[in-house]
């Protein structure tokens, strides 16, 4: 059968030496930036980019991988031990989590996280590999008039999960399309909006927006609100779940696993939507409901398996179509811009060993964190103490130096502290800065395909609505645009984020 | 009279303008083409006035609803922060690693409050420059210069590179 031979090509690529080791430095990295406060992925592998340049490309993105989803599970172990979320998806965990912690149980919550997500891990690693060759299969039929409206669906699905107004996620795209067009014009030569510097021929270095926009911009967000952070930690002990533990864990899992598959598909950051929706799921359905936000262990099954489902499905589109569901995904698709490696449905043919040995990786950087993680617990906790303080001139020194090496010039270091002033100022106006990020990679693709979308209908733009797929997806992307300006919907959609 | 009554809503609003309006203008030249044969200027320019009126919108929103207010800016932080990048991409051609560095480190601390200028700090920082040359310089060989060009000369050029 087809998927074994792709998954055993995939595995004897992932298990080479280098790829093994890259992968645990992955995993390792994501879990201590998921454990430290004020350090995302979406920095992080901004920030590690140019490291990978000299790598092959499926090394590149092995690792790159392993941070993502790293990240998911150091997160979760702030949440739990110190009721401090590292990521936004473990803001729930550390609901149930952390009563569970203080009732001296932190143990076996860590485990059944660990455990959860891995079960989440290995059943969507299967289902990406049943999934991803057909999808890939319809999207190599597409053509531009359809890649075009695949866009702007994702582009406005991406607004969905964008904290704050939709007026300014539509602003904040436009922007990034608009940023993204800097440099030369594949198609006529003509210099656009470079001002006559040389630089800026090549359009601004995504690297260099995203680390100033997360990375920067995210350093000066958090001076503001800093704060002295008692961290007092108990002894972590009796890591093994009760078989209680267990029995009442099994449903919740597998509930997050399906509803967290579901919705990473969607673009716009799958993984904190999943574990919002399979909490509340959870506190419907639960026999045990009274005791969610008394330390249920189901209050952290639930969410830790579909945070975890959610951010490894966030792959499919990325691998398949090309198109990023989130910023760390559009980090992931610039990386194998850098590497010459073309995104979109024919990685998949041309590149079997890079599609499977990554999916495959994955699989097994899952196992690594688990294995990884619970023994490794102590060095988590000293790590959750190290004050900001220490951290916030360390990163900005990484960064620097990263983005300096992007071109080996200070150009793009001034770039960097611009595009930091920008992202903060328009954190500050509530204008996320995802919106333009995912703007800015696919500014050059929408304007190449609608390009050649309207060449081959001698200027007609009904092509976009004439075409079947094409229509379908623009009209999601109509609907997606009007469930989110009712009323009704919107107020969900707030207080969502408000719970954040 | 009229009045602000979403402060957000107001300024990303006119940024937005601002911005498209300096994508249009210094766009202007930019040929349109047409419609089966796109000139450079026909996304850019399209997508420009869409940004403008999304801005424009935000902006009269501003006076007819409610919205947050923005409520303090860290100015000051963020003048710190960005002077410190600043202070290392100026320094590093002339002077080097081993003073832009410092430099970036020093300048941002400045930024926090709870930043404290003890030994334990200073063997940081060192550590830091220390890891910075090993790693970067030597192991990863990034070009950057550990002494700058102002040294030439004055140590051996193995200190520089």
């Amino acid at each position: 059968m087809d998927l074994f031979a792709n998954l055993w090509l995939g595995l004897s690529t992932a298990m080479t030496p280098v790829n093994l080791l890259y992968a645990l430095m992955g995993v390792f990295l994501g879990t201590a930036i998921g454990v430290l406060p004020g350090l995302g992925p979406a920095a992080t592998i901004a920030m590690l980019l140019p490291a990978t340049f000299a790598m092959p490309p499926v090394t590149a993105l092995i690792m790159l991988a392993g941070i993502f989803y790293g990240a998911q599970y150091g997160g979760s172990t702030t949440a739990i031990l110190v009721n401090l979320p590292g990521e936004t998806s473990s803001v729930v965990t550390a609901i149930d989590g952390y009563q569970m912690a203080r009732q001296g149980k932190a143990g076996r919550a860590l485990a059944v996280a660990a455990l959860a997500s891995f079960f989440a891990g290995t059943v969507c690693t299967l289902l990406i590999a049943l999934f991803a060759p057909p999808l890939a299969e319809v999207a190599l039929k597409f053509g531009p008039a359809e890649y075009f409206s695949l866009m702007v669906l994702g582009l406005i699905a991406s607004i969905v999960l964008a904290n704050g107004s939709i007026l300014h996620a539509l602003g904040m795209i436009i922007l990034g399309l608009l940023l993204g067009l800097i440099g030369t014009d594949v198609n006529s030569g003509a210099q656009r909006y470079t001002f006559g510097l040389p630089e800026l021929a090549d359009g601004i270095g995504f690297v260099t927006v995203a680390m100033g926009m997360f990375g920067i911009g995210e350093i000066i967000a958090n001076l503001e609100h800093e704060s002295t952070r008692d961290v007092s930690i108990k002894e972590v002990k009796g890591l093994w779940p009760t078989r209680d533990d267990f029995k009442r864990s099994i449903g919740p899992t597998l509930r997050g696993t399906a509803l967290g598959s579901v919705l990473g598909i969607l673009p716009g950051g799958g993984a904190s939507l999943a574990a919002f929706g399979a909490y509340a799921l959870e506190k419907k359905v639960s026999p045990n409901r009274h005791e969610f936000g008394k330390g249920a262990i189901e209050g952290v099954a639930a969410p830790e398996s579909a945070n975890n489902a959610g951010a490894q499905m966030s792959f499919i589109p990325m691998l398949t179509l090309g198109i990023p569901a989130n910023p760390v995904m559009a980090l992931m698709i610039g990386a194998m811009i850098i590497q010459g490696v073309q995104p979109g449905p024919s990685v998949m043919n041309e590149q079997p060993a890079l599609f499977w040995g990554l999916i495959v990786s994955m699989w097994l950087g899952n196992l690594m964190l688990l294995v990884l993680n619970l023994p490794l617990i102590g060095m988590w906790v000293k790590m959750i103490t190290i004050p900001y303080r220490y951290l916030f001139p360390a990163i900005l020194v990484f960064c620097a130096i990263g983005v300096f090496s992007l071109n080996n010039a200070t150009f793009d270091v001034y770039f960097m502290a611009l595009f930091g002033v920008i992202g903060y100022v328009f954190k500050k106006l509530d204008c996320e800065p995802a919106p333009l990020l995912l703007g800015f990679i696919l500014g050059p693709m929408m304007e190449e395909f609608l390009r050649r979308a309207l060449l081959l209908s001698k200027g007609d733009p009904m092509v976009l609505v004439t075409r079947p797929i094409s229509a379908t997806m623009l009209a999601l992307a109509g609907i997606l645009l009007c469930l989110v300006l009712l009323p009704a919907f919107s107020k969900t959609r707030e207080e969502a984020f408000q719970e954040e | 009279m009229l009045r602000i009554r979403a402060e957000k809503d107001f300024w990303a609003g006119l940024l937005y303008v601002l911005l498209a309006a300096g994508f249009l203008w210094f766009g202007r030249d930019y040929k349109m083409g047409a419609a089966s044969r796109m000139g450079p200027g026909y996304f850019p320019l399209t997508l420009g006035w869409i940004l403008f009126g999304f801005g424009a919108i935000s902006v009269v929103r501003s006076f007819l609803t409610d919205g947050p207010v923005i409520g303090g800016v860290a100015w000051k932080k963020l003048a710190i922060i960005t002077a410190a990048i600043l202070a290392f991409a100026i320094l590093l051609p002339k002077f080097g690693l081993i003073f832009a560095l410092p430099a970036l480190v020093l300048l941002s601390s400045l930024a926090s409050e709870q930043s404290e200028y003890d030994l334990k700090s200073l063997l940081a920082l060192v550590g830091l420059v220390a890891f910075c040359i090993i790693v970067f310089v030597k192991g990863l060989g990034v070009p950057m210069p550990i002494f700058g060009s102002l040294f030439d000369g004055i140590v051996p050029p193995s200190w520089q590179r």
